[in-house]
């Protein structure tokens, strides 16, 4: 019997258009006045049979199959109307509905595939073989599987290919594309001067490189990722419970509805057609199809959702809470103020300095210390200026905890705090100190850029909000998100002045990770949905305890652990589009219920005024079924503009 | 103990997951049964002394379905 199955089951496509003609030509010889044919009923009656007959051996083998395991399947009931179909001499309602059958099975299959492809997209990402070398610098590459590679092999990737393991860089340089991992597209420069880290799944977009593994396979971050997504597609929602347990007590009471049927009014066509429209199709498909979709789609620009029950938390959130350094700030130091020093009134004439060469001079000290203040600095003018080139500096001298001095370009430069100012006998203007103390007061470090005993500029130097994070605020809002509130553990006066740049409700400073928590807790006594969003490394408590926790991060196993939903690259952007995907993908999984209860509606209706018998009654389940898949297509094939909310 | 991940094409409705799950958990050795409707994939858990990936593979098979890939790993 599984000879027979096994041959069925590889070749059901050429049965099924061996079905189709057949059912066409019955339906022709029938139907078109075809000239000195006799007896024409009969010969039609003769190809359904045949039609019946051939779709009855594959579904029924798997039918019997499953009931050998006492599991009543949807091809049981089918078998059973088309035998019964058979017995009382309806061979074109037997031959149609073996046909529909099948040929339904293969449209689903075939649409469930679509749905299914984001996801499908991203695996087929990962290479199956590597280029293996014995050491950085042999040149006996070898082409070996994926299974074969162990961790601690040189690998060789070649420009245009992809990084098929986790790995350090050990030789050479590229640019690599990191957007199976971030959802970010922009290639990043690595090399093996930095001992840069590099992710199965990216692509060297230029350069070569070779790379130590360190992670192979289902363990890389990619792999993980992949394992997380796949979980979560299957992952079930309480209305998808409800309507699997539905689903399973269905099945055998339409079994009986229709054997008391066929006793009481001996009508054994009804009660065959009962049998056909017992296949819940629609609604045990609807639900799932929805969330493989929106799950799909989420991955696909690098938001990471553990199950469709996030999306459901994530579409009824009321109040937000962010965490702000890493959140809604970089997390890293950056110049975020500058201001032309004041002349003091006794300072006798002075030789008048362009800007821009204080600057350079400024960026020359500052580019031979790694203290991320002077980091911040040389960012700031690079950025200020391109094209810069960097003069030597000589006497190069560090203080700890105060700056750097040094002399460039024949001018004395003194960068740092006020203390080595003071140090080197350099005084500031006494609205300079004020406006210092200002800036310290609202969390800033001020340097100052002092060139042959006289300051210059004065910098500001604090951790900056991220791009667009105001822009992300204000989507939120506009989707229906009805408080925003930031939490820190930074002192409260830092806290009012980040957030009266942002589009806030309240801001809490000076608060431990489990005072975050306590937060969350509080507001959750008013019956409210709170969403935490944090950076997913010290914020665990609040994560936790929160109704939702989103996470900004990396495909790390920890912060994946943790969080219900992981923003990739860290994109605050991504906050309001995960929203707005949340919403979509709720509304499409009721679009499909609604449309499942419609069927039945009709189904039932049509049944009883008379007007569907088994052929119409599988066409309108199989049509169905066809309809919420097209629907969810709907959804995954929606645009997500993360351009909208950078306006 | 062993770890199995079939990957299998076919499934087209909810209620092959329940015939595949309850198939491959009545074979003798196997602990534990995950099917993943939309990946399209088996993970069981075994004890290789009792059985191995490309027997829980046949059953599926027989059951109807394409086993496109397995993999085994140690638990």
């Amino acid at each position: 019997m599984h000879v027979i199955q096994r041959y069925f089951v590889r070749h059901m496509r050429n049965m099924v258009y061996v079905m189709s003609g057949l059912i066409i030509s019955a339906i022709l010889i029938q139907y078109l006045p075809i000239p000195f044919m006799r007896d024409r009923t009969l010969i039609a009656s003769i190809f359904y049979l045949l039609s019946g007959i051939l779709g009855l051996i594959p579904i029924f083998i798997k039918a019997l199959v499953s009931l050998q395991l006492r599991v009543i399947s949807i091809e049981l009931l089918v078998s059973v109307a088309i035998v019964g179909a058979l017995i009382i001499g309806e061979f074109s309602e037997a031959g149609i509905v073996a046909w529909l059958f099948l040929i339904g099975q293969i449209i689903e299959e075939s649409t469930l595939t679509k749905t299914r492809s984001a996801v499908k997209d991203l695996i087929d990402l990962s290479p199956q073989t590597a280029l293996r070398v014995t050491s950085p610098t042999a040149h006996d590459a070898e082409e070996v599987t994926i299974d074969a590679i162990k961790s601690g092999d040189y690998l060789l990737v070649k420009t245009g290919s992809q990084v098929p393991v986790d790995g350090v860089i050990v030789s050479g340089d590229g640019n690599l594309n990191e957007a199976s991992i971030t959802g970010e597209s922009t290639a990043r420069r690595k090399s093996a001067q930095d001992c840069d880290a590099v992710f199965a799944g990216s692509f060297l977009t230029d350069g070569m490189i070779v790379v130590r593994t360190t992670q192979v396979g289902d363990d890389t971050v990619f792999g993980r990722i992949i394992e997380v997504i796949e979980q979560a597609e299957d992952s079930k929602t309480a209305v998808q419970r409800f309507i699997d347990r539905f689903a399973r007590y269905y099945t055998p009471v339409v079994i009986l509805v229709s054997f008391a049927t066929g006793v009481l009014t001996s009508d054994v066509r009804l009660a065959i057609t009962i049998l056909v429209l017992g296949c819940p199709g629609a609604l045990v498909i609807g639900v799932p199809v929805s969330n493989v979709a929106g799950i799909g789609l989420g991955a696909k620009c690098g938001i990471l959702v553990k199950g469709a029950r996030m999306f459901h938390e994530l579409s009824k959130v009321d109040v937000m809470v962010l965490d702000k350094t890493g959140t809604l700030t970089n997390g890293i130091p950056a110049v975020a103020r500058v201001r032309e020093c004041t002349i003091p009134a006794t300072s006798s004439p002075y030789p008048e300095l362009d800007i821009n060469y204080v600057w350079r001079l400024a960026a020359s000290l500052e580019q031979e210390s790694t203290h991320p203040l002077a980091t911040a600095v040389v960012t700031y003018v690079q950025r200020r200026m391109p094209a810069i080139s960097f003069t030597q500096p000589k006497h190069f001298r560090v203080t700890a905890g105060q700056g750097v001095s040094a002399i460039c370009d024949q001018h004395t430069v003194v960068i740092g705090n006020r203390r080595l100012l003071q140090a080197h006998a350099i005084t500031v203007t006494p609205s300079d100190k004020i406006m210092a103390d200002k800036w310290m007061h609202a969390g800033l470090s001020v340097v100052f850029i002092a060139i042959d005993g006289r300051p210059c500029i004065m910098i500001g130097i604090g951790d900056t909000i991220r791009r667009h994070a105001n822009a992300a605020l204000r989507q939120l809002r506009r989707q229906g998100i009805g408080r925003l509130i930031m939490l820190s553990g930074d002192s409260q006066t830092v806290v009012n002045e980040i957030s009266s740049k942002l589009d806030l409700d309240e801001a809490h400073g000076d608060l431990l990770p489990q005072d975050k928590a306590n937060f969350i807790r509080t507001i959750q006594g008013s019956n409210q949905k709170i969403a935490f969003v944090g950076d997913g490394i010290n914020d665990g408590p609040a994560l936790a305890v929160a109704d939702l926790g989103i996470a900004m991060g990396d495909g790390t196993a920890t912060t994946i652990e943790i969080s219900d939903i992981v923003l990739l690259n860290s994109d605050i952007t991504k906050l309001p589009i995960a929203h707005a995907l949340a919403k979509a993908t709720v509304i499409n999984t009721y679009e499909n219920i609604g449309i499942a209860l419609i069927t039945i509606l009709i189904l039932i209706i049509g049944l009883f005024t008379g007007f569907i018998y088994m052929a119409s009654g599988m066409l309108v389940h199989e049509a169905s079924i066809l309809v919420v898949v097209i629907n969810a297509l709907r959804l995954s094939h929606r645009k997500l503009d993360t351009r909208q909310h950078r306006r | 103990m062993k770890r199995a991940i079939l990957q299998v094409s076919g499934m087209t409705c909810p209620s092959c997951l329940d015939t595949i799950r309850t198939a491959v958990a009545r074979q003798h050795g196997v602990q534990d049964v995950e099917v993943l409707f939309n990946a399209g994939k088996v993970k069981a858990n075994f004890d290789e002394r009792a059985t191995n990936a490309r027997s829980l593979a046949n059953t599926v098979e027989k059951m109807g379905y394409v086993v496109e890939r397995t993999t085994t790993k140690e638990n």
